[in-house]
Order: C-alpha cells, then structure tokens, then sequence
C-alpha cells in the first residue's frame, strides 16, 4: 500500500528576527549610520568566511556532514568551499598530518593570502592524537600557526561548528592593523614565514 | 606436482650443507642462508624449470637485537605461480655492516621493497640502483623499525612520560 502523501497544510506564520544579525554600535539618524570602519569590514569578513578544506582521514567525513543539509554551514556564509587557496580564508585542516604531508600543508597555508586563518579539527590535527609515533606529525601547530582547535575524535559536527563560531568570533573582532604589527611578523618568523 | 620435500632435496643437492635451520610452520618451507648466497638461491629457483619459483611475494626484514653478529634477518617470500607453492628464506647480517646483495637485477619489483627496507631497517642493498628513502621523510635520521628507536615521536615535549607509560 502506497504511504499517504502529506502536504503541509498547516499555516506557519514566520518568526521574527529571522537571520537577523546584529548591528555594530554607533550613532543612528535620520538616514545614516556611523561605525567605525573596522567593524563594517569584520562584519563583512565573518559573514563571508570561504574555508579551504584540507581533509585526510575520518574528520573529513564528518565535514562531509557539516556541509550537507542537516548541519549546513552555508548558514554561516560558508556556502562556498574553495579549493583553491588563493581564494581561501580559512584552512581547515581536518585529520591526521603524517610528517611527510607537513611540507604540502605549509604550502598550501602559504598560497592563502592575507588575512588567513586556520582551524585544526580534531585531536590528530591539534595534536597528533592517538598517533603518537615516528611518522605523525604531533599537531599542525608544529608547522603553521592555528587560531581555533577543535577537540574530538573525530568531533561531532556541532562542535566544528562551535569551532567555526569561535573563528567567526575573532575574524569579527580583528584589529584591521593586527597583520601589519611587529607581534605578528614575529609569530610568522617563529613559523619561518616571511 | 612438487612438493616440499622435492624442493628440499633440490636445493640441498645444489648448495649441500650452506642452508640451515629447515622448518615448515603452517606448510611453508621456510630455511636459512649465508648472505652471500641469497641471489645464486633466487637465481636457482628463478631457472630451474622444476621449482619455477618467479614471483617475489616479499623482501622485508626482521631485528633480532639479542642475536649478536646477526641481528638484522633479510627474508624473501618467493611463489611458484603455477604449482601454487611458496617457500620463504632467510639470510643474516652484522647490523654495524648491513650489506646485502640486491636483488633488483632479477626481481624488478625488490626496487621498492629493497628501498623500504632500507628506510625502516637500514639494510644496504649492494648494486640497488637508487637506495634511498621511500616512505618516510628524507631528513629523518634514524631507521625507525629498529629495536632500539622507542615507537613514540620524541620530539614531545607537553606529555608526562609517567602517564603515557614510556
């Protein structure tokens, strides 16, 4: 027997404040608003985070969830996911990093560019995980300079999105001078990036 | 149809009393032979139109740290593909000279597990036309299978030894 098809015939009305983000402060009047410009741009930037996947084993498949339907995080301006580095900006590295592969990843951190930002998804990315042996490298942040962690093994999507939230969170916040200081160019330096 | 006492008989009457130590653990005649010997034994095997064995199942090697002067094993798995037979020898070295004739010469699939053996074991493969690192990185500085390299990375420096058990 055939399954009776149902139609949603109940009217739902919509809920207010739907995907409505929230303003930076500054002065509202008639017709115009002022801020200040580095909080138009990190709005701009959070809202609009292309991430580079770098997927290697098992948390690549629960990215794969992350990017269908249920989770989805095009919710979070991250519909499109770039393949290509030059356009990226967020590295997610998600899996294990054997120390061979370190030189490819290092390559593909140098070819973003500025401003970047890296995500380290699951504990053999952050740390090497259970992997504690000759070939693994222990943790991205042996090679390239991580800004969010995400523990788990592998995490569960929501807890990358947590993670992702957090890089929303400081892509939002950036000093728009923050890539020009001496502070930065010296954590570069320790990574042997000019 | 050969059997293993056919293949015994043959390489005995071939090399005498060179090859030592006969087993057969679960069926596979298994014997050891002086490292010098190891390419005229493949080379016989490989000719004889009898034993046919041509095909090189695998070359590894096997660290024995409490077997003084003949601590590193090199063992080939060689298959006769037409009577369906394998045998297995193996041969030993001095792990302060590991030098080991390659067999690239007559097996061109030993390149690569020569060069793995290599990278894990440091066997030198005498005549093997491009000995060097296959599968770890190339400035590593040690041959990492080797009894005396603990398995953990020691290049940690955040975990407690006494936790982790090291």
């Amino acid at each position: 027997m055939a399954r009776p098809v149902q139609y949603n015939l109940t009217q739902k009305p919509l809920e207010e404040s739907l995907a409505m983000g929230e303003a930076p402060e500054g002065f509202t009047g008639e017709g115009f608003f002022a801020t200040k410009l580095s909080d138009v741009v990190g709005l701009a930037r959070k809202n609009s985070i292309w991430p580079l996947p770098f997927a290697t084993s098992c948390c690549g498949i629960e990215f794969m969830a992350l990017m269908g339907s249920h989770y989805d995080l095009a919710r979070f301006g991250s519909e499109r996911v770039s393949f290509s580095p030059r356009q990226c900006d967020l590295l997610m590295v998600m899996g294990t990093i054997a120390k061979k592969m370190a030189p490819i990843v290092k390559q593909v951190y140098l070819q973003m560019a500025e401003p970047r930002w890296v995500l380290a998804m699951g504990a053999c990315a952050s740390s090497g995980g259970i992997f504690d042996t000759y070939s693994v490298l222990q943790g991205i942040d042996q090679i390239i300079p991580v800004d969010v962690y995400v523990p788990g093994c592998p995490p569960r999507p929501e807890a990358v999105l947590d993670g992702f939230m957090k890089v929303q969170d400081l892509v939002g916040k950036e000093d728009l001078r923050r890539r020009n200081s001496s502070r930065y160019q010296e954590l570069m330096h320790s990574y042997g990036i000019q | 149809m050969i059997t293993n006492e056919i293949i015994r008989q043959k390489l005995t009457e071939k090399f005498g009393d060179e090859l030592t130590g006969w087993e057969e653990p679960y069926g596979m005649l298994t014997f050891t032979a002086p490292k010098d010997f190891n390419l005229k034994i493949l080379q016989f095997l490989y000719d004889s139109d009898e034993l046919k064995f041509r095909f090189l199942t695998d070359l590894c090697a096997v660290h024995y740290p409490e077997r003084t002067g003949e601590e590193l094993s090199v063992v080939y798995h060689i298959h006769n593909l037409v009577d369906n037979i394998r045998i297995r020898f193996k041969v030993f070295t001095n792990i302060e000279k590991p030098d080991v004739f390659s067999a690239t010469a007559l097996y061109a699939s030993a390149n690569w597990m020569e060069r793995e053996t290599f990278d894990f074991y440091g066997v030198n493969f005498i005549g093997h036309p491009n000995l060097k690192r296959i599968l770890n990185v190339d400035d590593m500085e040690y041959f990492p299978m080797r009894k005396e390299f603990p398995l953990e990375d020691q290049s940690r420096l955040d975990k407690d030894d006494e936790m982790f058990g090291r």
